[in-house]
Protein backbone atom coordinates (compact mmCIF):
# COMPACT_ATOMS: atom_id res chain seq x y z
CA UNK A 1 0.00 0.00 0.00
CA UNK A 2 1.59 3.31 -0.88
CA UNK A 3 1.50 6.41 1.25
CA UNK A 4 -1.19 7.92 -0.06
CA UNK A 5 -3.20 4.96 0.23
CA UNK A 6 -2.24 4.24 3.53
CA UNK A 7 -3.21 8.04 4.42
CA UNK A 8 -6.67 7.81 2.27
CA UNK A 9 -7.67 5.37 4.64
CA UNK A 10 -6.70 7.26 7.92
CA UNK A 11 -8.96 9.95 6.66
CA UNK A 12 -11.99 8.00 5.43
CA UNK A 13 -11.52 6.21 8.43
CA UNK A 14 -11.72 9.68 10.95
CA UNK A 15 -15.25 10.79 8.48
CA UNK A 16 -16.55 7.07 9.30
CA UNK A 17 -15.71 7.65 12.85
CA UNK A 18 -17.35 11.30 13.09
CA UNK A 19 -20.31 10.07 11.66
CA UNK A 20 -20.99 7.17 14.21
CA UNK A 21 -20.15 9.49 16.88
CA UNK A 22 -22.89 11.79 15.01
CA UNK A 23 -24.88 8.99 14.74
CA UNK A 24 -24.90 8.14 18.52
CA UNK A 25 -25.48 11.74 19.40
CA UNK A 26 -28.72 11.61 17.06
CA UNK A 27 -30.08 8.72 18.47
CA UNK A 28 -29.72 9.84 21.86
CA UNK A 29 -31.32 13.06 21.03
CA UNK A 30 -34.37 11.30 19.41
CA UNK A 31 -34.67 8.93 22.76
CA UNK A 32 -34.44 11.87 24.81
CA UNK A 33 -36.37 14.85 22.86
CA UNK A 34 -38.50 13.87 20.19
CA UNK A 35 -39.69 9.53 21.10
CA UNK A 36 -42.37 9.73 18.76
CA UNK A 37 -41.17 11.81 15.89
CA UNK A 38 -42.36 15.19 16.83
CA UNK A 39 -39.58 17.16 17.32
CA UNK A 40 -38.93 18.47 13.59
CA UNK A 41 -35.42 19.90 14.70
CA UNK A 42 -34.09 16.59 16.38
CA UNK A 43 -35.93 14.79 13.01
CA UNK A 44 -34.23 16.68 10.25
CA UNK A 45 -30.87 16.88 12.25
CA UNK A 46 -31.10 12.93 11.83
CA UNK A 47 -32.18 13.39 8.00
CA UNK A 48 -29.14 15.19 7.81
CA UNK A 49 -26.87 12.67 9.53
CA UNK A 50 -28.32 9.85 6.96
CA UNK A 51 -27.77 11.62 4.47
CA UNK A 52 -24.10 12.59 5.59
CA UNK A 53 -23.82 8.83 5.78
CA UNK A 54 -24.05 8.36 2.13
CA UNK A 55 -22.24 11.49 0.64
CA UNK A 56 -19.52 10.26 2.86
CA UNK A 57 -19.70 6.70 0.90
CA UNK A 58 -20.26 8.21 -2.26
CA UNK A 59 -17.07 10.61 -1.82
CA UNK A 60 -15.04 7.74 -0.33
CA UNK A 61 -16.13 5.25 -3.26
CA UNK A 62 -14.56 8.14 -5.73
CA UNK A 63 -11.63 8.91 -3.90
CA UNK A 64 -10.81 4.89 -4.40
CA UNK A 65 -11.85 5.07 -7.52
CA UNK A 66 -8.80 7.37 -8.01
CA UNK A 67 -8.99 10.30 -10.84
CA UNK A 68 -11.84 8.23 -12.68
CA UNK A 69 -14.07 8.36 -9.53
CA UNK A 70 -13.43 11.41 -8.55
CA UNK A 71 -13.52 13.01 -11.90
CA UNK A 72 -17.00 11.14 -12.27
CA UNK A 73 -18.67 12.07 -9.35
CA UNK A 74 -18.20 15.87 -9.53
CA UNK A 75 -19.49 15.34 -13.04
CA UNK A 76 -22.60 13.68 -11.76
CA UNK A 77 -22.63 16.90 -9.51
CA UNK A 78 -22.52 19.26 -11.78
CA UNK A 79 -24.79 17.67 -13.67
CA UNK A 80 -27.45 17.25 -10.63
CA UNK A 81 -26.69 20.92 -9.73
CA UNK A 82 -27.11 21.82 -13.48
CA UNK A 83 -30.64 20.96 -13.16
CA UNK A 84 -31.57 22.24 -10.05
CA UNK A 85 -30.18 25.94 -11.24
CA UNK A 86 -32.31 26.02 -14.85
CA UNK A 87 -35.48 25.06 -13.20
CA UNK A 88 -35.43 28.30 -11.52
CA UNK A 89 -34.54 30.44 -14.41
CA UNK A 90 -36.71 32.15 -17.12
CA UNK A 91 -35.65 29.53 -20.00
CA UNK A 92 -37.96 28.59 -22.76
CA UNK A 93 -39.25 26.63 -25.14
CA UNK A 94 -37.08 29.19 -27.25
CA UNK A 95 -34.13 28.14 -25.14
CA UNK A 96 -34.63 24.22 -25.23
CA UNK A 97 -31.48 24.18 -28.16
CA UNK A 98 -29.17 25.61 -26.08
CA UNK A 99 -30.17 23.63 -22.94
CA UNK A 100 -29.86 20.51 -24.72
CA UNK A 101 -25.99 21.72 -25.45
CA UNK A 102 -25.65 23.14 -22.07
CA UNK A 103 -26.35 19.80 -20.52
CA UNK A 104 -24.95 17.34 -23.37
CA UNK A 105 -22.32 19.03 -24.74
CA UNK A 106 -20.82 21.90 -22.52
CA UNK A 107 -21.30 19.62 -19.05
CA UNK A 108 -19.39 16.82 -20.65
CA UNK A 109 -16.67 18.63 -22.68
CA UNK A 110 -15.58 20.90 -19.67
CA UNK A 111 -14.94 17.46 -17.73
CA UNK A 112 -13.37 15.70 -20.99
CA UNK A 113 -10.99 19.13 -20.21
CA UNK A 114 -10.36 18.04 -17.02
CA UNK A 115 -9.60 14.51 -17.58
CA UNK A 116 -6.92 15.20 -20.84
CA UNK A 117 -5.51 17.88 -18.69
CA UNK A 118 -5.60 20.41 -21.17
CA UNK A 119 -5.36 23.29 -18.33
CA UNK A 120 -5.51 25.98 -21.23
CA UNK A 121 -8.88 25.23 -22.89
CA UNK A 122 -10.73 23.91 -19.38
CA UNK A 123 -9.64 27.56 -18.47
CA UNK A 124 -11.12 29.48 -21.07
CA UNK A 125 -13.83 26.70 -22.67
CA UNK A 126 -17.22 27.82 -20.21
CA UNK A 127 -15.67 32.00 -19.82
CA UNK A 128 -15.13 32.40 -23.99
CA UNK A 129 -15.86 30.15 -26.00
CA UNK A 130 -19.35 28.42 -24.65
CA UNK A 131 -19.85 32.24 -23.45
CA UNK A 132 -20.33 33.71 -27.20
CA UNK A 133 -21.65 30.87 -28.73
CA UNK A 134 -24.61 29.66 -26.20
CA UNK A 135 -26.16 33.22 -27.01
CA UNK A 136 -25.84 32.65 -30.11
CA UNK A 137 -27.70 29.75 -30.63
CA UNK A 138 -30.67 31.34 -28.62
CA UNK A 139 -30.65 34.28 -30.75
CA UNK A 140 -30.78 31.93 -33.93
CA UNK A 141 -34.35 30.78 -31.85
CA UNK A 142 -36.00 33.85 -32.85
CA UNK A 143 -37.51 34.55 -29.86
CA UNK A 144 -36.29 38.33 -28.03
CA UNK A 145 -38.95 37.96 -24.78
CA UNK A 146 -36.08 38.26 -21.83
CA UNK A 147 -33.47 37.45 -24.36
CA UNK A 148 -30.12 39.10 -21.89
CA UNK A 149 -32.07 37.79 -18.79
CA UNK A 150 -32.21 34.13 -20.48
CA UNK A 151 -28.60 34.10 -21.82
CA UNK A 152 -27.46 35.66 -18.50
CA UNK A 153 -28.65 33.50 -16.09
CA UNK A 154 -27.76 30.23 -18.60
CA UNK A 155 -23.83 31.56 -18.07
CA UNK A 156 -24.48 32.03 -14.47
CA UNK A 157 -25.92 28.62 -14.53
CA UNK A 158 -22.02 27.26 -16.49
CA UNK A 159 -20.02 28.89 -14.25
CA UNK A 160 -21.47 28.14 -11.05
CA UNK A 161 -22.41 24.78 -11.76
CA UNK A 162 -20.02 23.23 -14.23
CA UNK A 163 -16.88 25.97 -14.49
CA UNK A 164 -16.19 26.10 -11.00
CA UNK A 165 -17.22 22.78 -9.63
CA UNK A 166 -15.17 21.37 -12.34
CA UNK A 167 -12.18 22.76 -10.10
CA UNK A 168 -12.64 20.31 -7.62
CA UNK A 169 -11.31 17.41 -9.90
CA UNK A 170 -8.81 19.62 -11.64
CA UNK A 171 -7.09 20.14 -8.44
CA UNK A 172 -5.57 16.57 -9.53
CA UNK A 173 -3.77 17.83 -12.80
CA UNK A 174 -1.65 20.26 -10.53
CA UNK A 175 2.12 19.19 -10.26
CA UNK A 176 3.30 19.89 -6.81
CA UNK A 177 7.27 19.09 -5.79
CA UNK A 178 7.52 16.20 -3.43
CA UNK A 179 3.63 15.81 -3.64
CA UNK A 180 3.23 13.87 -6.67
CA UNK A 181 0.19 11.24 -6.96
CA UNK A 182 -1.33 12.43 -3.46
CA UNK A 183 -3.86 15.08 -5.06
CA UNK A 184 -6.72 12.80 -4.19
CA UNK A 185 -5.55 14.08 -0.36
CA UNK A 186 -5.92 17.31 -1.67
CA UNK A 187 -9.56 17.42 -2.72
CA UNK A 188 -10.29 15.78 0.38
CA UNK A 189 -8.60 18.59 2.56
CA UNK A 190 -10.75 20.93 0.53
CA UNK A 191 -14.17 19.13 0.97
CA UNK A 192 -13.73 18.55 4.50
CA UNK A 193 -12.61 22.03 5.65
CA UNK A 194 -15.36 23.64 3.74
CA UNK A 195 -18.56 20.89 4.97
CA UNK A 196 -16.70 21.34 8.81
CA UNK A 197 -17.21 24.65 8.32
CA UNK A 198 -20.95 24.61 7.14
CA UNK A 199 -21.58 22.11 9.70
CA UNK A 200 -19.52 24.04 12.63
CA UNK A 201 -21.48 27.09 11.74
CA UNK A 202 -24.42 25.66 12.20
CA UNK A 203 -23.79 23.98 15.37
CA UNK A 204 -22.30 26.70 17.19
CA UNK A 205 -25.02 29.14 15.51
CA UNK A 206 -27.56 26.26 17.30
CA UNK A 207 -26.22 27.02 20.60
CA UNK A 208 -24.56 30.21 21.62
CA UNK A 209 -25.83 32.42 17.95
CA UNK A 210 -27.57 35.94 18.75
CA UNK A 211 -27.14 38.57 16.69
CA UNK A 212 -27.64 37.67 12.83
CA UNK A 213 -25.09 38.29 10.17
CA UNK A 214 -27.23 38.84 7.40
CA UNK A 215 -30.87 38.88 8.39
CA UNK A 216 -32.61 39.67 4.78
CA UNK A 217 -30.35 36.44 2.95
CA UNK A 218 -30.47 33.85 5.34
CA UNK A 219 -32.07 34.31 8.81
CA UNK A 220 -29.94 30.90 10.65
CA UNK A 221 -26.57 32.73 9.63
CA UNK A 222 -25.01 34.56 13.13
CA UNK A 223 -22.34 36.46 13.85
CA UNK A 224 -21.02 33.69 16.37
CA UNK A 225 -22.02 30.92 14.18
CA UNK A 226 -19.60 32.57 11.43
CA UNK A 227 -16.84 33.14 14.46
CA UNK A 228 -17.44 30.14 15.46
CA UNK A 229 -17.59 27.80 12.94
CA UNK A 230 -14.57 29.63 10.83
CA UNK A 231 -12.48 29.55 13.41
CA UNK A 232 -12.97 25.83 14.70
CA UNK A 233 -12.77 24.74 11.25
CA UNK A 234 -9.81 26.66 10.50
CA UNK A 235 -7.78 25.12 13.77
CA UNK A 236 -9.08 21.63 12.56
CA UNK A 237 -7.91 22.27 8.95
CA UNK A 238 -4.33 23.20 10.39
CA UNK A 239 -4.07 20.39 11.92
CA UNK A 240 -5.18 18.17 8.86
CA UNK A 241 -1.50 19.06 7.57
CA UNK A 242 -0.11 16.35 6.78
CA UNK A 243 -2.17 15.38 4.50
CA UNK A 244 -1.64 18.51 2.25
CA UNK A 245 1.85 20.22 0.65
CA UNK A 246 1.48 22.83 3.33
CA UNK A 247 3.48 23.75 6.48
CA UNK A 248 0.64 23.66 9.30
CA UNK A 249 0.13 27.87 9.43
CA UNK A 250 -0.01 27.21 5.43
CA UNK A 251 -3.47 24.73 5.97
CA UNK A 252 -4.92 26.86 8.83
CA UNK A 253 -4.42 30.20 6.26
CA UNK A 254 -5.78 27.84 3.38
CA UNK A 255 -8.08 26.42 5.62
CA UNK A 256 -9.34 30.13 6.71
CA UNK A 257 -9.52 31.63 2.62
CA UNK A 258 -11.62 28.22 1.93
CA UNK A 259 -14.23 28.27 5.25
CA UNK A 260 -14.79 32.33 3.72
CA UNK A 261 -15.11 31.82 0.49
CA UNK A 262 -17.76 29.13 2.03
CA UNK A 263 -19.53 31.95 3.83
CA UNK A 264 -19.83 34.35 1.30
CA UNK A 265 -20.79 31.93 -1.54
CA UNK A 266 -23.43 30.10 0.77
CA UNK A 267 -24.67 34.48 0.84
CA UNK A 268 -24.57 34.61 -2.96
CA UNK A 269 -26.54 31.84 -3.29
CA UNK A 270 -29.50 32.63 -1.20
CA UNK A 271 -29.31 35.64 -2.31
CA UNK A 272 -30.28 33.98 -5.33
CA UNK A 273 -33.15 31.58 -3.66
CA UNK A 274 -34.29 34.50 -1.89
CA UNK A 275 -35.37 36.00 -5.57
CA UNK A 276 -36.46 32.97 -6.77
CA UNK A 277 -39.02 32.57 -3.75
CA UNK A 278 -37.69 29.02 -2.88
CA UNK A 279 -36.56 27.63 0.46
CA UNK A 280 -34.14 24.86 -1.32
CA UNK A 281 -32.49 24.10 -4.00
CA UNK A 282 -33.94 21.12 -4.90
CA UNK A 283 -35.25 18.00 -3.11
CA UNK A 284 -33.10 15.01 -3.31
CA UNK A 285 -30.94 15.28 -0.35
CA UNK A 286 -33.41 14.47 2.73
CA UNK A 287 -32.91 16.97 5.69
CA UNK A 288 -30.71 19.14 3.19
CA UNK A 289 -32.82 20.47 0.42
CA UNK A 290 -31.23 19.82 -3.02
CA UNK A 291 -27.55 19.28 -4.41
CA UNK A 292 -26.52 22.83 -4.59
CA UNK A 293 -27.54 23.49 -1.08
CA UNK A 294 -24.73 21.13 -0.20
CA UNK A 295 -22.39 22.43 -2.60
CA UNK A 296 -22.96 26.18 -2.62
CA UNK A 297 -19.82 26.82 -0.03
CA UNK A 298 -17.86 24.30 -2.40
CA UNK A 299 -18.61 26.06 -5.32
CA UNK A 300 -16.78 29.37 -4.32
CA UNK A 301 -14.19 28.02 -2.19
CA UNK A 302 -13.10 25.78 -5.00
CA UNK A 303 -11.63 27.95 -7.88
CA UNK A 304 -10.00 30.53 -5.07
CA UNK A 305 -7.84 27.19 -3.58
CA UNK A 306 -7.02 25.99 -6.88
CA UNK A 307 -5.50 29.29 -8.19
CA UNK A 308 -3.96 29.52 -4.56
CA UNK A 309 -2.32 26.44 -4.71
CA UNK A 310 -1.60 27.14 -8.18
CA UNK A 311 0.32 30.09 -8.08
CA UNK A 312 2.02 29.37 -4.63
CA UNK A 313 2.82 25.95 -5.05
CA UNK A 314 2.14 23.70 -8.32
CA UNK A 315 5.04 24.04 -11.24
CA UNK A 316 2.64 23.77 -14.02
CA UNK B 1 -45.01 -15.36 -22.69
CA UNK B 2 -42.99 -15.25 -19.28
CA UNK B 3 -39.71 -13.77 -21.08
CA UNK B 4 -42.51 -10.64 -22.59
CA UNK B 5 -42.85 -9.97 -19.32
CA UNK B 6 -39.58 -9.50 -17.95
CA UNK B 7 -38.86 -7.46 -20.87
CA UNK B 8 -41.74 -5.66 -20.60
CA UNK B 9 -40.46 -5.38 -16.71
CA UNK B 10 -37.04 -3.96 -17.05
CA UNK B 11 -38.86 -1.68 -20.08
CA UNK B 12 -40.71 0.14 -16.88
CA UNK B 13 -37.78 0.27 -14.71
CA UNK B 14 -35.46 1.59 -17.09
CA UNK B 15 -38.31 3.71 -18.72
CA UNK B 16 -38.94 5.16 -14.66
CA UNK B 17 -35.00 5.61 -13.55
CA UNK B 18 -34.48 7.69 -17.16
CA UNK B 19 -37.66 9.89 -15.87
CA UNK B 20 -36.09 10.09 -12.94
CA UNK B 21 -32.63 11.15 -14.30
CA UNK B 22 -34.06 13.45 -16.20
CA UNK B 23 -36.40 15.05 -13.80
CA UNK B 24 -36.07 14.01 -10.41
CA UNK B 25 -39.76 13.67 -9.81
CA UNK B 26 -40.57 14.14 -6.73
CA UNK B 27 -44.24 12.89 -5.30
CA UNK B 28 -46.12 16.09 -3.49
CA UNK B 29 -49.39 14.72 -1.79
CA UNK B 30 -52.19 17.23 -0.49
CA UNK B 31 -55.20 15.87 1.10
CA UNK B 32 -54.82 11.93 -0.22
CA UNK B 33 -52.91 9.28 1.47
CA UNK B 34 -50.55 7.29 -0.89
CA UNK B 35 -50.14 4.75 1.70
CA UNK B 36 -54.44 3.53 1.43
CA UNK B 37 -54.53 1.09 -0.99
CA UNK B 38 -57.51 2.67 -2.65
CA UNK B 39 -59.27 2.59 -6.23
CA UNK B 40 -58.61 5.73 -7.81
CA UNK B 41 -59.20 7.66 -10.85
CA UNK B 42 -56.12 10.33 -11.23
CA UNK B 43 -56.74 13.05 -13.20
CA UNK B 44 -54.11 15.63 -14.79
CA UNK B 45 -53.13 18.24 -16.62
CA UNK B 46 -51.76 16.96 -20.51
CA UNK B 47 -48.38 18.60 -21.92
CA UNK B 48 -46.25 15.98 -22.86
CA UNK B 49 -46.23 12.77 -24.27
CA UNK B 50 -43.93 11.81 -21.02
CA UNK B 51 -47.00 12.58 -18.78
CA UNK B 52 -48.35 9.41 -17.50
CA UNK B 53 -44.71 8.07 -17.75
CA UNK B 54 -44.17 10.67 -14.74
CA UNK B 55 -47.38 10.18 -12.81
CA UNK B 56 -46.72 6.18 -12.90
CA UNK B 57 -42.51 6.80 -11.96
CA UNK B 58 -44.64 9.22 -8.73
CA UNK B 59 -46.46 6.62 -7.98
CA UNK B 60 -45.55 4.21 -4.57
CA UNK B 61 -44.66 0.79 -6.43
CA UNK B 62 -47.55 -0.48 -4.81
CA UNK B 63 -50.29 2.05 -6.35
CA UNK B 64 -48.65 1.39 -9.49
CA UNK B 65 -48.85 -1.93 -10.13
CA UNK B 66 -52.60 -1.66 -10.19
CA UNK B 67 -52.68 1.71 -12.27
CA UNK B 68 -53.71 1.83 -16.04
CA UNK B 69 -53.51 4.80 -18.02
CA UNK B 70 -55.78 5.89 -20.69
CA UNK B 71 -53.97 7.08 -23.65
CA UNK B 72 -55.03 7.84 -27.45
CA UNK B 73 -55.09 4.62 -29.70
CA UNK B 74 -54.02 6.80 -32.87
CA UNK B 75 -50.76 7.87 -30.99
CA UNK B 76 -49.95 4.62 -28.80
CA UNK B 77 -50.80 2.10 -31.48
CA UNK B 78 -49.42 3.76 -34.51
CA UNK B 79 -46.05 1.20 -34.68
CA UNK B 80 -44.33 -1.93 -32.56
CA UNK B 81 -42.21 0.06 -30.30
CA UNK B 82 -45.07 2.34 -29.42
CA UNK B 83 -47.50 -0.89 -28.64
CA UNK B 84 -45.14 -2.07 -26.48
CA UNK B 85 -44.64 0.39 -24.65
CA UNK B 86 -48.30 1.61 -24.41
CA UNK B 87 -49.35 -2.46 -23.78
CA UNK B 88 -47.51 -4.15 -22.24
CA UNK B 89 -44.84 -1.84 -20.56
CA UNK B 90 -47.54 0.40 -19.05
CA UNK B 91 -50.52 -2.16 -19.61
CA UNK B 92 -52.81 1.33 -21.27
CA UNK B 93 -56.55 1.25 -22.29
CA UNK B 94 -56.20 2.83 -25.29
CA UNK B 95 -59.43 4.48 -26.69
CA UNK B 96 -60.34 6.19 -29.79
CA UNK B 97 -60.53 9.76 -29.50
CA UNK B 98 -62.13 10.71 -32.78
CA UNK B 99 -65.85 10.36 -32.62
CA UNK B 100 -66.57 8.68 -36.42
CA UNK B 101 -63.54 5.70 -35.85
CA UNK B 102 -65.09 4.20 -32.27
CA UNK B 103 -66.36 1.00 -32.54
CA UNK B 104 -66.05 0.84 -28.86
CA UNK B 105 -67.29 3.52 -26.09
CA UNK B 106 -64.65 5.10 -24.21
CA UNK B 107 -66.23 5.52 -21.70
CA UNK B 108 -67.61 1.73 -21.21
CA UNK B 109 -64.27 0.54 -21.91
CA UNK B 110 -62.68 3.06 -18.99
CA UNK B 111 -65.46 1.52 -16.41
CA UNK B 112 -64.65 -2.14 -17.66
CA UNK B 113 -61.37 -1.96 -16.43
CA UNK B 114 -62.70 -0.15 -12.98
CA UNK B 115 -64.68 -3.35 -12.13
CA UNK B 116 -61.90 -5.16 -12.51
CA UNK B 117 -60.07 -3.35 -9.73
CA UNK B 118 -57.55 -1.34 -11.63
CA UNK B 119 -57.17 2.21 -11.02
CA UNK B 120 -56.86 4.86 -14.34
CA UNK B 121 -54.61 7.73 -15.34
CA UNK B 122 -56.74 9.96 -17.49
CA UNK B 123 -56.41 13.18 -19.23
CA UNK B 124 -59.06 15.46 -19.50
CA UNK B 125 -58.01 17.94 -21.82
CA UNK B 126 -58.21 15.09 -24.54
CA UNK B 127 -55.37 16.03 -25.99
CA UNK B 128 -51.77 17.61 -25.33
CA UNK B 129 -51.93 21.39 -24.22
CA UNK B 130 -49.34 23.31 -26.16
CA UNK B 131 -50.82 26.89 -25.64
CA UNK B 132 -49.51 28.62 -23.09
CA UNK B 133 -52.68 28.53 -20.98
CA UNK B 134 -52.51 26.45 -17.90
CA UNK B 135 -55.63 24.64 -19.20
CA UNK B 136 -57.61 23.72 -22.24
CA UNK B 137 -61.27 23.73 -21.72
CA UNK B 138 -61.94 19.77 -20.55
CA UNK B 139 -63.99 17.15 -22.47
CA UNK B 140 -67.03 15.57 -21.13
CA UNK B 141 -65.41 11.72 -20.68
CA UNK B 142 -64.71 12.28 -16.79
CA UNK B 143 -68.15 13.56 -15.93
CA UNK B 144 -69.85 10.40 -17.45
CA UNK B 145 -67.04 8.03 -16.30
CA UNK B 146 -68.38 9.76 -12.77
CA UNK B 147 -72.10 9.54 -13.59
CA UNK B 148 -71.76 5.71 -14.14
CA UNK B 149 -69.11 5.06 -11.27
CA UNK B 150 -70.08 7.40 -9.09
CA UNK B 151 -67.97 5.66 -5.68
CA UNK B 152 -64.67 6.51 -7.28
CA UNK B 153 -62.22 8.46 -5.43
CA UNK B 154 -61.10 11.28 -8.55
CA UNK B 155 -57.69 12.53 -7.68
CA UNK B 156 -56.76 15.56 -9.14
CA UNK B 157 -53.17 15.76 -10.07
CA UNK B 158 -50.97 18.52 -11.27
CA UNK B 159 -47.83 18.04 -13.42
CA UNK B 160 -45.14 20.97 -13.29
CA UNK B 161 -42.49 21.61 -15.37
CA UNK B 162 -42.75 18.64 -17.85
CA UNK B 163 -43.71 20.79 -20.45
CA UNK B 164 -39.93 22.35 -20.13
CA UNK B 165 -38.51 19.37 -20.37
CA UNK B 166 -40.09 18.01 -23.34
CA UNK B 167 -41.54 21.19 -25.33
CA UNK B 168 -43.89 20.37 -28.56
CA UNK B 169 -41.97 19.09 -31.27
CA UNK B 170 -38.65 18.04 -29.11
CA UNK B 171 -37.20 15.03 -29.67
CA UNK B 172 -34.09 15.25 -26.70
CA UNK B 173 -35.60 16.07 -23.20
CA UNK B 174 -33.21 18.55 -21.00
CA UNK B 175 -32.82 17.78 -17.41
CA UNK B 176 -35.33 20.07 -15.16
CA UNK B 177 -36.26 19.32 -11.61
CA UNK B 178 -40.56 18.17 -11.84
CA UNK B 179 -43.30 17.66 -9.63
CA UNK B 180 -46.56 15.64 -9.65
CA UNK B 181 -48.61 17.25 -7.02
CA UNK B 182 -51.61 14.84 -5.66
CA UNK B 183 -54.65 17.12 -4.27
CA UNK B 184 -57.97 15.87 -1.96
CA UNK B 185 -60.05 13.23 -4.18
CA UNK B 186 -63.47 14.46 -5.21
CA UNK B 187 -67.03 12.61 -5.97
CA UNK B 188 -69.61 13.63 -8.84
CA UNK B 189 -72.02 14.86 -6.46
CA UNK B 190 -75.81 13.49 -7.86
CA UNK B 191 -77.05 17.06 -8.81
CA UNK B 192 -74.71 18.49 -10.45
CA UNK B 193 -75.29 18.76 -14.17
CA UNK B 194 -72.52 18.04 -16.75
CA UNK B 195 -71.07 21.69 -16.99
CA UNK B 196 -70.71 22.35 -13.19
CA UNK B 197 -69.41 19.61 -12.50
CA UNK B 198 -66.10 19.98 -15.15
CA UNK B 199 -65.95 23.70 -13.67
CA UNK B 200 -65.07 21.54 -10.56
CA UNK B 201 -63.11 19.67 -12.44
CA UNK B 202 -60.65 22.48 -13.40
CA UNK B 203 -60.77 24.32 -10.20
CA UNK B 204 -59.58 21.14 -8.62
CA UNK B 205 -56.45 20.97 -11.13
CA UNK B 206 -55.70 24.83 -11.50
CA UNK B 207 -55.87 24.55 -6.98
CA UNK B 208 -52.53 22.27 -7.36
CA UNK B 209 -50.90 24.86 -9.77
CA UNK B 210 -47.71 26.77 -7.93
CA UNK B 211 -48.18 28.73 -11.53
CA UNK B 212 -51.98 29.86 -11.13
CA UNK B 213 -51.49 30.37 -7.33
CA UNK B 214 -48.76 32.86 -8.17
CA UNK B 215 -50.83 34.37 -10.27
CA UNK B 216 -53.93 35.15 -7.93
Amino acid sequence: MTDTQSDLFVVIAGIGGVLVIASLVGLVLKRRLSPDGRNEAIENLNARIRAWWVMAIAISIAFLGDRTGVIILFALCSFAALREFMTLTNATRADHRSLAAVFFIVLPVQYYLVWVQWYGMFSIFIPIWVFLFLPIVSALSGNTRNFLIRVAEMQWALMICVFCVSHVPALLNLTIPGYEGRGVLLIAFLVIVVQLSDVLQYVWGKMVGRRKIAPLLSPSKTVEGFIGGSLSATLIGAGLWWMTPFSPVQAGLMSFAITLMGFLGGLVMSAIKRDRGVKDWGHSIAGHGGFIDRLDSVIFAAPVFFHLNRYFWSVT
Amino acid sequence: MHICIWVARGAGGAIVFFARAVTAVQAVWTGTDPTLDRQRVYFANHASHGDFILIWSALPPRLRKKVRPVAGADYWGRDRLRRFVGLDVFNAILIARNGDERTVDPVAQMAGALDQGASLIVFPEGTRNLTDELLLPLKSGLYHLARSRPDIDLVPVWIENLNRVLPKGAIIPVPLMCRVIFGAALRLPPEDTRDEFLARVRDALLALSPKAEAGR
